[in-house]
Formats: C-alpha cells, sequence, structure tokens
C-alpha cells in the first residue's frame, strides 16, 4: 500500500469520526451543499421524465413524418388576413408529391372545446376530422372496435372513435361500441377505442374525439373553408429536404405567391419538434446550473467559514498531532478530506431529498415518473467533491502550516 | 561548580566508555526571544550531551528556560544557533517534515497538561502516533493494547480523556509517549498536575522504565523526584550552572551503581 493511500485512508478514518463528533454542526455545515445538489436533482428529474416521455411521443409518430401548419405572419396577423390550408392543396400533395405515404388531413371540428352529449351527460372535449390513414402515420391502436376505414371517410359516415377519458366523462356504461353520441346536433356511431396514453402537466392525452375526414367537413358545412393540417410519411429519410423543397413549390405556387412574399405556411418535421422541445430542456437545465453554481458557491463560502472556526478550535490538537509526528501534508489532508467527506455527504444528502422532491412534483403535477440520469450523480457529487477541495484547502493549509509549539500553547 | 559540565562531556566525550553511547549533543544551543525590541536569551549557549539510558532531572527556578530547553530537545522549537546532534544527525538544520518523522520516531513527549486528544478513547490516543509511521489499524491496536497494558490501564482503554483521573490520563499520555519506543521520553513536569500519591505511582513507572533500558529526561521542580534521579542539572536564566550524579563522583556512571 502506497503511503499516500494509506494517509487518505487514515484521514478518512478521522474525518469521519470528527464528523460524526459534531453531528449537528456538520448537517449545517454543508446545508448551503444540500440544498444545492437538491434543487439541481429535483429539476433535472423532472425534466428528465419529461422529456423521456416527449422523447417516446415523437418515437411513436417515427422521425420521418412531415406537418403542414397555415402559417400567418404576423404583420398580417394584425391586418386581419388569416392562411388557410385546404382540401385542395391536400390533394395536390397526394398526388404530385412522390416519395411519401399515410398522408392525412386533419381538420379542428368546432374548436377545441366542442360538445359532446350521451344519454343526457354532456362534456366539453376536442373534436378533429382526420384520415383514416392517421392511424398508420401516428401508430395508434384501438383498444376496442376498430378505427374508421377508407369506404367511413368515403361515404361521410357517422362514426366516431374516442380516446378512453371519454367513456368515464360521458359515463357511458357497458358495452361502448355501437352506442350513439351527438356531436354538434348531429349523432355518431361508436365504433372504436384507443389506447390510453396518459397525463402531462396534468394535460389528459386522452380527451378527444376523432371523426371522419369528409364527415367533418360535410357537417362544418359549406360557410366557410376550414383550415386544415396536412401530414404525411417521407418514404426515405434522405429524402425529406427534396420533398420539403417539392411540396414548399407546389403550394406557393398553389398560393400565387411571389418571390418576395414569404411562405404562408409552415413545414415541420417531428425531429425539428423533438429539437424544439430537447432546446427547452437543456436551457432550463443550463439556467439551472448557474442557479446551483451559485448555491454551491454559497454552501462552499459556508464549508470553509466553519472549517476555519474548526481548526481554530482544534489548534491545540493539532499542535498535540504534530508533537506526535504528524506532518504538514498529514495535517493538510485531514482537514482537507474532512472537508471533502463533509461535502460529499451533503452531496449524498441532497441527491436522496432530490430524488424524493422530483418524483413528489411528478407525482403532484401529473408528469412522467422522474428519474435521475447517472450524468447528473455524478456532476453532482463531483461538483460537492470540487467544493469541497476549493473551500477546504484555505483551512488546511492554515491548519498544516501551524508550528507545533504555539499550536500547543494555545489557549 | 558551574564547569562541572564542560569536565563531564570531556570526560565522557572520548571513546573510551564505549558503553555510555552519547544519544543527544548539544553545542552553543542557544534560543532567543525579542520582547519589545529588547533581546534575551532563555537558553545562553548551553552545551549538554545525554547518554544512551540517562535517568535526567533538569531543575532550576521558574523563568530559567527548563522548557525551552525540553521542547528544543523534543524538536518542537528551533534554536536560534547553536547544534543539536541527536543520534548522529544534526536536527539543527532539519527542515520541518523531517523534524515532524524525528518527533514520531526518536522522541516521547509527556507534558504536565498531559495533551491528550479530547474526543479520542485512550486506546485511539496510544495509536494515534503509530498513523504517522504508516503502521495498519490492527497492529497499530495491538502495540497500543499492549502498552496501555504496561502502565496498567487495561480496563479503561475506551474511556476518553474526560472518564479518566489526572494520574491516569498522564498513564495515557506515558503509553502514547512509549508506544513508539523512543529513543528518549521527555517529561515536563509530569506530576505538576497530580497529587503525591499518584506522583509517586507514576515515578515508579519512570523508574521501571529506567531499569528497562529507556533513556529519561524529567523537567521537576520537586526535590524527591530529582534525588529518584541519577543525574541532575540545574538551570538559572538560560545557563547550565551544575550537573552532578546522584550517589556517585561525577566521572562513574549512574547504572554502574544501581544496576
Ligand atoms: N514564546 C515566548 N516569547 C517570549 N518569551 C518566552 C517565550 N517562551 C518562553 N519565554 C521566556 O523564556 C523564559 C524561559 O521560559 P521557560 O518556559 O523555559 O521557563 P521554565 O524554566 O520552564 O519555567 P517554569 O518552571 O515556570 O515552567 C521565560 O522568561 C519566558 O518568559
Ligand atoms: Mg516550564
Amino acid at each position: 500500500m502506497s503511503s499516500f493511500l494509506f494517509k487518505v485512508i487514515e484521514s478518512t478514518r478521522a474525518a469521519a469520526l470528527s464528523v460524526k463528533a459534531h453531528g449537528f454542526r456538520s448537517f449545517l455545515t454543508t446545508l448551503g451543499i444540500i440544498i444545492g445538489v437538491t434543487s439541481v436533482i429535483a429539476v433535472v428529474s423532472v425534466m428528465q421524465g419529461l422529456s423521456g416521455s416527449i422523447t417516446k411521443q415523437f418515437d411513436g409518430m417515427g422521425t420521418n413524418v412531415l406537418n403542414i401548419n397555415s402559417f400567418t405572419p404576423k404583420k398580417e396577423r394584425l391586418q386581419g388576413q388569416r392562411a388557410k390550408l385546404n382540401y385542395r392543396d391536400f390533394l395536390e400533395i397526394k398526388y404530385k408529391v412522390s416519395g411519401i405515404s399515410n398522408i392525412t388531413p386533419t381538420v379542428m371540428a368546432m374548436g377545441a372545446n366542442a360538445v359532446a352529449q350521451y344519454k343526457g351527460e354532456s362534456t366539453t372535449t376536442q373534436v378533429t376530422g382526420t384520415g383514416s390513414s392517421y392511424q398508420m402515420l401516428y401508430g395508434v391502436y384501438p383498444e376496442q372496435g376498430r378505427f374508421f376505414n377508407l369506404s367511413d371517410d368515403k361515404s361521410r359516415r357517422r362514426v366516431a372513435v374516442l380516446g378512453p377519458s371519454l367513456i368515464d366523462k360521458l359515463e357511458i356504461k357497458g358495452e361502448v361500441l355501437g352506442q350513439y353520441l351527438m356531436i354538434g346536433g348531429e349523432w355518431f356511431k361508436i365504433i372504436g377505442v384507443l389506447e390510453k396514453r396518459g397525463k402531462i402537466f396534468g394535460f389528459d392525452q386522452d380527451d378527444y374525439i376523432l371523426l371522419p375526414y369528409s364527415t367533418t367537413h360535410a357537417l362544418l358545412g359549406g360557410a366557410e373553408e376550414p383550415d386544415i393540417m396536412i401530414s404525411m410519411q417521407v418514404d426515405d429519410a434522405l429524402q425529406i429536404d427534396a420533398i420539403k423543397q417539392h411540396i414548399s413549390n407546389l403550394l406557393r405556387r398553389n398560393h400565387n405567391l411571389v418571390d418576395d412574399q414569404g411562405d404562408d405556411f409552415k413545414i415541420t418535421t417531428a425531429e425539428q419538434m423533438l429539437e424544439t422541445v430537447n432546446n427547452i430542456t437543456s436551457t432550463t437545465t443550463l439556467v439551472l446550473s448557474g442557479v446551483v453554481g451559485i448555491s454551491l458557491l454559497v454552501g462552499g463560502i459556508g464549508i470553509m467559514n466553519i472549517m476555519l472556526v474548526s481548526v481554530t478550535e482544534r489548534t491545540r490538537e493539532i499542535g498535540i498531532q504534530k508533537a506526535l509526528g504528524a506532518t504538514r501534508v498529514d495535517i493538510l489532508l485531514q482537514f482537507l478530506i474532512e472537508a471533502i467527506f463533509l461535502c460529499l455527504i451533503g452531496g449524498l444528502i441532497g441527491l436522496a431529498l432530490g430524488y424524493g422532491a422530483g418524483a413528489l412534483v411528478s407525482h403532484l403535477v401529473d408528469l412522467p415518473a422522474a428519474t435521475v440520469p447517472g450524468w447528473a450523480i455524478a456532476l453532482s457529487l463531483g461538483f460537492s467533491a470540487g467544493v469541497g477541495i476549493v473551500f477546504g484547502i484555505i483551512p488546511a493549509a492554515k491548519a498544516a502550516n501551524l508550528d507545533p509549539i504555539d499550536a500547543l500553547r494555545y489557549e | 561548580m558551574p564547569n562541572l559540565a564542560t569536565e563531564v562531556s570531556s570526560s565522557l566525550g572520548t571513546t573510551k566508555q564505549s558503553k555510555n553511547e552519547v544519544i543527544i549533543a548539544l553545542n552553543k544551543i542557544a534560543k532567543r526571544y525579542e520582547m519589545g525590541g529588547e533581546a534575551f536569551y532563555a537558553l545562553n549557549h548551553l552545551d549538554l550531551k545525554i547518554y544512551k539510558n540517562d535517568y535526567l532531572a533538569i531543575i532550576g527556578p521558574s523563568g530559567s528556560g527548563k522548557s525551552t530547553l525540553m521542547n528544543l530537545l523534543g524538536c518542537l522549537d528551533y534554536p536560534t544557533s547553536g547544534e543539536y546532534v541527536l543520534k548522529d544527525k544534526n536536527v539543527a538544520l532539519m527542515d520541518e517534515s523531517e523534524l515532524a518523522g524525528i518527533r514520531n520516531l526518536e522522541i516521547g513527549f509527556i507534558f504536565q497538561s498531559f495533551n491528550l486528544l479530547p474526543r479520542a478513547t485512550a486506546l485511539q490516543n496510544v495509536m494515534q502516533p503509530l498513523i504517522y509511521r504508516g503502521i495498519g489499524l490492527k497492529e497499530r491496536k495491538r502495540q497500543a493494547e499492549q502498552t496501555l497494558t504496561r502502565v496498567g490501564l487495561k480496563d479503561r482503554m475506551h474511556h476518553i480523556p474526560n472518564q479518566l483521573s489526572g494520574g491516569q490520563r498522564q498513564r495515557v499520555a506515558i503509553a502514547r509517549a512509549l508506544v513508539t519506543n523512543p529513543s528518549i521520553l521527555l517529561a515536563d513536569e509530569p506530576t505538576g498536575n497530580l497529587d503525591s500519591s499518584t506522583t509517586a505511582e507514576i515515578m515508579e513507572l519512570f523508574d521501571e522504565l529506567h531499569r528497562d533500558g529507556q533513556t529519561l529526561i524529567v523537567v521537576t521542580h520537586e526535590q524527591e523526584i530529582a534525588a529518584r534521579c541519577h543525574r541532575v542539572i540545574r538551570l538559572n536564566d538560560g545557563e547550565l550552572v551544575s550537573d552532578t550524579f546522584n550517589n556517585t563522583v561525577v566521572s562513574g556512571k549512574s547504572e554502574v551503581v544501581y544496576v
């Protein structure tokens, strides 16, 4: 065993005894570190759980899904103009763009708060009209019954597929399939219930009704052409940019846009959305790191302060140790390791508290389960140890440099 | 008889008495303090030789420099000038970490105020100097237990200092000084805080250590203690004013008489 390793082990033993001897004070000393690590782990664990579940949702979608929405620049919006995508745009893309499949039009029927009624129960929910290819595109599966098919869509059948929450909201009893709902004054037959997706930020992901696109279109009447969203899958991911370009040209021509006019639509990929989400997560993490950095700094100063007091208090002990043959290095290591030890204990307590707080928060606001990634554990413990070294070195050096005879005489 | 010291060193410094190995030699050792701009010598260019198995008492009035001398001998303090040779090594030239090594390997120091680590048990106190020697936990424990048993504290090993009487504390301190098998045991008024019967016990322990071959130096104010020692030096104002061997003449050696 190398003599340095021996010294480290002995110093750690001494540090453990000393920390134990001053239990409550040690706890107060590390409070800064505990709070710092707790807050970082709590937020990171919540963020990780969240972004993990979002990533999973996007995964279901497939990363080579393209979405096209209408887009009105702010200036025009202020002038009361609104850009639109319509069914003609959909057909144009469907028949002129090659290399895509499962192209689906989606239209919001009656806004986000449509009223659905069932045997005297009534509730508001999101009613969306969409193509039968929706199922393939987003990989959703019915738990009961079936999704609507091409013929439902073509013949404008009054059929509906429900999100599972509606069964409870409308208190539908017994066999769900085959029963009728009233939406927008029309009766719809329930033909399927989709899988449960759970809640995010308290928002129920299962509170919706899907209707066939053409049925919805007819329901809305000819009063005003609705604005739709067009989604599709790109067969070859390498072709995404070319296809986006192709669609863009097509839509610009359709909408009679001239050279210096901006697009009145936006083409986004699932990957882009995922990136946006990840950007938000990492920005939050970055801001947080700053906060944590400051709290660890404050915690470190707390540690230094107490260690300096402790060195003064133990001056005589240091003198005794030196009289017994302790070298500068022995004393330096002893106090440095004591500081690191304190910080690491603070870090570990913070880790446990942070995870607990994260799990609690996730539970309370219906977020996916909090997870603590390995890097966060390594980083917070590494940081704690670093704080111990940086802020422990001055008190340790002060102790090590004490003159044995002066230290022994210290009253 | 101020020149006795020189006589001793000249008569014993020669090799003819090979039995009396010199452990410590001080040459013109001085310790100067500056107080209020005025220089004053706590030790005034002192010469002294200490031999193996010496049982030496240092006496003298308060402020005469006894503790100053002990601290120098124990490598706790630096001389202002002069030479300190400990087992053929010139200690005065050593740096801090070499001195720490000397304190650990060659010297056992016993203080008037015991100077035990307050939060450590008797056993842990005695184990402490062995840590700086790189001895593992098990062996440290074994040696410390052995030494505590030797000073009669077998059943007090797990007490912390404030659960022990003064005499017991000083025994722990003695065990701690002995556990490293030092070349020399330095005791600065070891019984100064103890009553007379405890003092007698401690002195019996010292006698025994001396019989076992230990070299001891004891600073004392008490005449009885000085009388037990085999050699007595007297300091006054930082100068060595006498150096006598009890019950014998200067040229003799104490153990010749007592063994
Ligand atoms: N750090 C110091 N600074 C200044 N003067 C000092 C210092 N240490 C000791 N002295 C002086 O040196 C002289 C010798 O002190 P020392 O402690 O050696 O005396 P002593 O013989 O041990 O006395 P006592 O029997 O009372 O213990 C004293 O006059 C003391 O005041
Ligand atoms: Mg003294």
